[in-house]
């Protein structure tokens, strides 16, 4: 089973166990983690799942697609090198990630 | 009396919000989160989108899982309707239908809306529906799937995101809209004139001024929609979406004010200065961080069931803070993703950018000079900044707006003027 931890802003961490196919957004969404808001559902429409990939876990997913890379553009949180919609990043078997979320998402 | 925590009535997305933010907050005392619905709260926007196609389930929509409801001690009662309810500023009870009883200590209203209904004759024909739960979803989305001839009754966001999506399926679709344009309550003319095109374009018939007289029927199922000038539409299927209805027969029993909603203040605030209301059932004071534009209103959106919620969670635990925001909305048709930033009540003028003929356009509303909202279609990049720069208390000067070839976000600059008028309370 693939986990996903998710760093707040504060430094709290909090790990779930996610499920293959199932997206970073979705995997902190169901289980209430705070820091991700994802208020159009994974759409590609709001750009409030921005997170922070940590270290290695910038090697699993493949890289941004234009329109991900473009709404990258409108985070209420300054983009960086390492930022990604978590709406995006979907979970493959026993991968274990790490993420930063930003202190506000709007 | 022990504490009987906070009952909030509504398992929906401004539910499960203030549910979520109130443990988030640290309150630590019973949350029961109480509906009518079968299911744990859902999405409802994929309910008119994927949901149709088959591209979604029930389950797949669900907010959150079991577990979290447990491990944050939030007591999810689906399947039980709220019918009466007593309080005072100590806390109260309130009674479902089937002689439950909920007592609390603080009290939500997220009631939600219902559609509303037209009593047309032939309205109870079989094959005659209504859109807003995922169990109205099943049952239409079984039959479409035996239907050849859709009609849809009323041109807003819901009809047209299952005309479009019956359309996309082979369907033959009818969309008939009383008004002389398409989503009307929402958008520009521009906008309004571009999903007319857009529409048509794609096979779906749009009869504008249409006015529907009766549903024509054999064997109690419909089998048409009669105009008033005797034209008859035949349709295995007809989806009515004229808009919704407030629900506020509970805020009703408690007296508190309701004038197209649950009145509240900025804190989320019934006129008791006890209950707080968010949601499709709140009648709100304009939160448009933009000054101007309507005073109240009620906003049928997904982001203000979320913010809304938070403010009022807040509010219960004595911590609220005025709630200001960026309203925004978005409608997916087939292709066509329509974003909207702002309210874009009271503009004097409109700036088109982009060309609707390709499909990729941007209508820009201003009042007096500055930017207050902008239509996005299939241009979600000219969204994101508009609502930065509505956020920002910044515009985009409407001379420059419409060159394409720079990216908005580049022709953003302050709105002095604008700035001012926010920082001043």
């Amino acid at each position: 089973m693939p986990t996903v931890t998710y760093v707040a802003h504060d430094d709290s961490e909090v790990t779930v166990t996610g499920f293959a196919g199932d997206s970073v957004m979705e995997t902190a969404v169901r289980n209430g983690v705070p820091g991700i808001v994802a208020e159009c559902g994974g759409s590609l429409s709001c750009a409030t799942c921005h997170v922070f990939l940590c270290g290695d876990s910038e090697g699993v997913f493949p890289p941004r697609e234009d329109l991900e890379d473009d709404m990258l553009d409108g985070t209420a949180v300054d983009r960086e090198a390492n930022s990604r919609l978590s709406c995006q990043l979907r979970l493959t078997d026993d991968v274990a990630v790490r993420v930063q979320t930003p202190e506000t998402q709007v | 009396m022990a504490n009987a925590g906070t009952l909030i009535i509504g398992n929906c997305q401004a539910g499960v919000q203030l549910a979520s933010t109130l443990r988030e907050l640290g309150d630590t005392d019973p949350i029961v989160l109480v509906g009518e619905e079968p299911h744990a709260p859902y999405q409802r926007p994929p309910l008119s989108k994927a949901f149709l196609k088959g591209e979604a389930s029930a389950d797949s929509l669900t907010f959150r899982t079991h577990e979290f409801y447990r491990d944050h001690d939030i007591e999810l009662v689906p399947r039980e309707r709220i019918v009466s309810i007593t309080r005072d500023a100590a806390g109260g009870v309130a009674v479902a239908e089937s002689g439950r009883e909920f007592p609390f200590a603080r009290l939500a209203i997220t009631t939600g809306a219902v559609p509303r209904r037209i009593p047309f004759e032939g309205s109870e024909l079989e094959g005659v529906s209504y859109l807003r739960t995922a169990t109205d979803a099943a049952v239409l989305e079984q039959k479409l799937r035996a239907a050849q001839d859709v009609v849809v009754v009323g041109g807003g966001f819901i009809g047209l995101e299952v005309a479009a999506g019956a359309r996309a399926s082979g369907k033959t679709v009818t969309v008939l809209e009383a008004a002389p344009r398409l989503v009307g309550r929402a958008v520009s003319e521009q906008t309004s004139a571009f999903y007319l095109q857009a529409h048509r374009r794609r096979g779906t018939t749009v009869v504008l001024g249409a006015q529907v007289a009766r549903f024509t029927g054999e064997h109690d199922r419909v089998t048409g929609v009669q105009l008033a000038d005797g034209t008859v539409i035949p349709a295995d299927v007809v989806l009515i979406g004229v808009g919704v209805v407030p629900r506020t027969e509970l805020a009703e029993q408690l007296g508190l004010a309701i004038d197209n909603g649950v009145v509240v203040d900025s804190r989320a605030l019934a006129s008791d200065g006890l209950t707080v209301a968010a949601g499709d059932c709140a009648n709100l004071p304009n939160p448009s961080v933009t000054p101007g534009g309507v005073d109240r209103l009620r906003l049928e959106s997904v982001q203000n069931a979320v913010e809304q919620a938070k403010v009022a969670a807040a509010t219960l635990l004595g911590r609220g803070s005025d709630y200001q925001t960026v309203p925004w909305f978005w409608s997916d048709q087939a292709d066509l993703k329509l974003q909207i930033a702002g309210l874009s009540g009271g503009h004097d003028e409109v700036v088109l950018r982009g060309d609707p003929e390709s499909e990729k356009f941007s209508v820009l509303y201003y009042r007096a000079g500055e930017l207050i909202a902008a239509d996005c279609v299939n241009s979600p990049l000219d969204f994101i900044a508009v609502r930065g720069a509505l956020h920002h208390g910044q515009t985009v000067p409407p001379s420059v707006a419409t060159d394409t070839s720079v990216a908005l976000k580049k022709l953003v600059s302050a709105a002095p003027a604008l700035a001012q008028k926010v920082m001043t309370p």
